[in-house]
């Protein structure tokens, strides 16, 4: 009998605390944003680590100018998406974060915040850097642009005894490149022509989702399709062109291919910055002050799978990063994190600081020009008339399509066979339809 | 005053109430959350969407990687949770005869538990692939090697913590009855396995428990000495459902569900075990 008014009692007294605690907590929260709801507040949730620490300082700077908070917390490298599923079901949510595309916007539609009348929208310089749901309201907005290709040691280059400019096509690169590692075995020259191509995994997006863009963007070419908005089912036309730029990379590089799938990004670049490779595959975000590159004699090549005409093709410059306002905020902070936007494109201060210390190409037209060398290269070749690569890669299925192809394509580089190949054109082409399905049935209402 | 400590209802709450609280806040309510999160489709906590059973139907139809994981995680959990208790209780046996410098090596043995799994799995894949490398080969190359490398990695980390287990135990088996066996005759291998054994039973359903429950839980060194790789061979029941949670667009609630089946397995296991184990224990 006493143990049961023991437990009764337990109980009550376990509910009026947690009562109480849940109490508090909600006084604590109303207390906190009582102070700013006249004004809102921002709290911005970014993707780049590597600018962490400039957007902090910025933050810093808009709150002395405006007297408005803004929080701006960075997710770890690779955890976007967990962390920003975690933080956005708190009630200080984050008002500001980011989206990759389309395959983004289907996930989190119910949370971006309509930016079709947007101060913000009205200063990107071309619509195209609008991300449009199909009703066609702009719920995420492009707010940089980066390019990748082939960043190239020309001095390097030149010991090897080429220009280049001898590097037009396909055919050339890989004339090139298997002439280095013909000098490299006979002794001739100690670099080789590739960096390894970091087939580990959570490493291998440079392979998996930058390298595979270009089959699936020449696809979508032929067939007139739309590269922002993609297709559910492919054909894989580009496919053995797909091995042969894959195999070159593996067959050419500073290791064997059968250990590429233990090698990571870091290890890559290192090579590359201590001139054991001649070509490193990546992009512009590359070009910082910690990476070293900055120091180095470089150019930037298109990456060339041997299509016709791919002579007139540039590097492959998109996005896949877009801000999205969280449109279950309240309103006072839907207002301020737009207005704090527009001050961030448009204040001449900030765009200088996007430009020069976080390298960034913006699409904004008070943008201050940027002075990242690998941009204002990819920029020359297009307006030297060639025709960019777009990201076709924001159309690709779901994080799980990507790390399946990614995982045969390991396979393959240790087994260069046509049944592991077959492996990594079912994992392309087949579960191409498979994931995209999956994903349709899941997101319907 | 023992007396009024037991009896007296107000004291029971003051000394429960901590507890009670922490484990209702931090599990019984996110344990009953999960199961309900399982029969809805959902992003976040905001937006939950009841939907019944689908998510179940789809674990058991959707991929063909959940059953393999299963698999895997079985064959790993046994040939784990065999291999740990055996080296763990030769070590203790060892460690608990009377040499200089016992101390120190028990300490040594248990260092590597103190570390995190992230860490462990990063350092252990630098050493194995530094070694494969010379075979041109990778731990990834083929699956055995994942398993077999997860297996060192696991031993490694949990012998000590399963030895300290056994240390205490076999400190508790009074000398006197191991001379009484010896007296009447009984030899080296006969007194292990008819005295010391039979009396250390508690220590090892203890343990047993544990490295079989770590071995069916294990994520952290999962995900960062293989990753799963190669495709999808040494991915485990925890990092399958982690997959599952993050990899697609709308699938945090299978997620949910192969979490609930995760947990009816490893407990179903766990109590089987138990069961098995301590009917063996010496009153």
């Amino acid at each position: 009998m006493k143990k049961r008014l023991a437990l009764i009692l337990a109980s009550a007294m376990l509910v009026t605390s947690a009562v109480a605690g849940l109490a508090s907590c909600k006084s604590g929260g109303a207390g906190g944003e009582g102070g700013s709801s006249e004004k809102g507040h921002v709290y911005y949730l970014n993707f780049k680590p590597e600018v962490d620490g400039i957007w902090q300082d910025l933050a810093k700077k808009y709150t002395e100018e405006t007297g408005i908070t803004v929080d701006i917390t960075t997710a770890a490298d690779g955890k976007y998406e967990e962390t920003l599923a975690s933080e956005i079901s708190k009630a200080d949510a984050p008002t500001l974060f980011q989206i990759n595309g389309p395959t983004g916007l289907a996930n989190w539609k119910d949370y971006c915040y309509d930016l079709s009348d947007a101060a913000v929208t009205k200063e990107l310089t071309d619509k195209a850097y609008a991300l449009n749901d199909a009703d066609g309201a702009t719920r995420g907005i492009a707010y940089v642009t980066e390019s990748y290709g082939l960043i190239t040691n020309t001095k390097l280059l030149k010991e090897a005894g080429y220009e280049i400019t001898d590097i037009t096509n396909f055919e050339s690169l890989k004339k090139v490149a298997e002439d280095i590692t013909a000098k490299k075995a006979a002794g001739e020259i100690n670099f080789s022509a590739f960096t390894n191509a970091s087939l580990t995994s959570g490493d291998w997006w440079r392979m998996q989702t930058h390298l595979a863009n270009l089959p699936l963007y020449y696809e979508y070419k032929d067939g007139n399709v739309d590269p922002g908005v993609g297709l559910q089912e492919i054909k894989g036309t580009y496919m053995d062109n797909f091995r042969q730029i894959l195999d070159l990379y593996l067959d050419n590089a500073t290791c064997e291919r059968s250990v590429a799938a233990s090698k990571k990004i870091d290890d890559a670049r290192t090579e590359f910055v201590n001139g054991e490779a001649v070509f490193y595959q990546n992009g512009s975000w590359e070009y910082n002050k910690d990476s070293g590159l900055m120091d180095m004699e470089l150019g930037f090549l298109p990456i060339y799978i041997g299509v016709e005409g791919e002579e007139n093709q540039s590097v492959c410059t998109g996005t896949e990063n877009f801000w999205a306002v969280n449109s279950q905020a309240s309103e006072e902070d839907i207002q301020a994190t737009l207005d704090f936007l527009e001050w961030a494109v448009t204040d001449d201060e900030v765009t200088k600081v996007m430009a020069d210390d976080m390298g960034f190409s913006i699409p904004f037209k008070n943008a201050k020009p940027v002075s990242n060398k690998l941009t204002l290269m990819a920029n020359d070749m297009v307006s030297g008339g060639k025709t960019n690569v777009s990201w076709a890669l924001i159309t690709m299925p779901s994080q799980a399509w990507k790390d399946n192809l990614g995982s045969f394509m390991a396979a393959y580089a240790s087994d260069k066979t046509d049944e592991a190949w077959d492996g990594v054109v079912k994992a392309y082409v087949d579960n191409w339809k498979v994931e995209k399905d999956l994903v349709a049935e899941a997101t319907k209402d | 005053m023992g007396k009024t400590l037991q009896k007296n209802p107000l004291y029971l709450c003051m000394f429960l109430l901590p507890t009670a609280a922490a484990f209702l806040i931090g599990f019984v309510i996110p344990f009953g959350i999960g199961i309900y999160l399982s029969f809805c489709k959902f992003k976040t906590m905001n937006n939950i969407k009841l939907i019944g059973i689908d998510n179940y139907v789809q674990v058991f139809s959707g991929d063909q990687v959940f059953g393999q994981s299963f698999w895997f995680t079985a064959l790993f959990a046994i040939v784990s949770t065999i291999a740990i208790n055996v080296i763990a209780f030769m070590v203790a046996v060892l460690l608990t005869r009377n040499f200089a410098g016992t101390n120190v090596f028990r300490t040594v043995f248990f260092m590597p538990n103190l570390m995190g799994g992230i860490l462990l799995g990063t350092i252990w894949k630098i050493l194995f692939n530094g070694i494969l490398t010379n075979f041109k080969q990778t731990l990834t190359s083929n699956g055995t090697y994942g398993f077999v490398g997860l297996l060192i990695l696991m031993i490694w980390q949990q012998v000590g913590y399963m030895m300290i287990i056994y240390v205490a135990g076999l400190q508790g088996v009074s000398d006197d009855i191991k001379e009484a066996a010896r007296i009447d005759g009984a030899n080296d291998k006969q007194i292990l396995f008819k005295i010391t054994i039979p009396l250390v039973m508690p220590s090892i359903s203890m343990c047993t428990f544990l490295t079989i429950t770590n071995g069916f839980k294990l994520f952290d060194q999962n995900l960062s000495l293989t990753g799963g790789e190669p495709m999808h061979n040494t991915e485990m029941l925890a990092l399958n459902i982690y997959n599952t949670f993050y990899g697609r667009v709308g699938y945090m609630g299978v997620g949910q569900a192969k979490a609930v089946v995760f947990f009816l397995l490893v407990g179903a296991i766990a109590i089987l075990q138990l069961k098995l184990t301590q009917s063996k224990e010496a009153d």
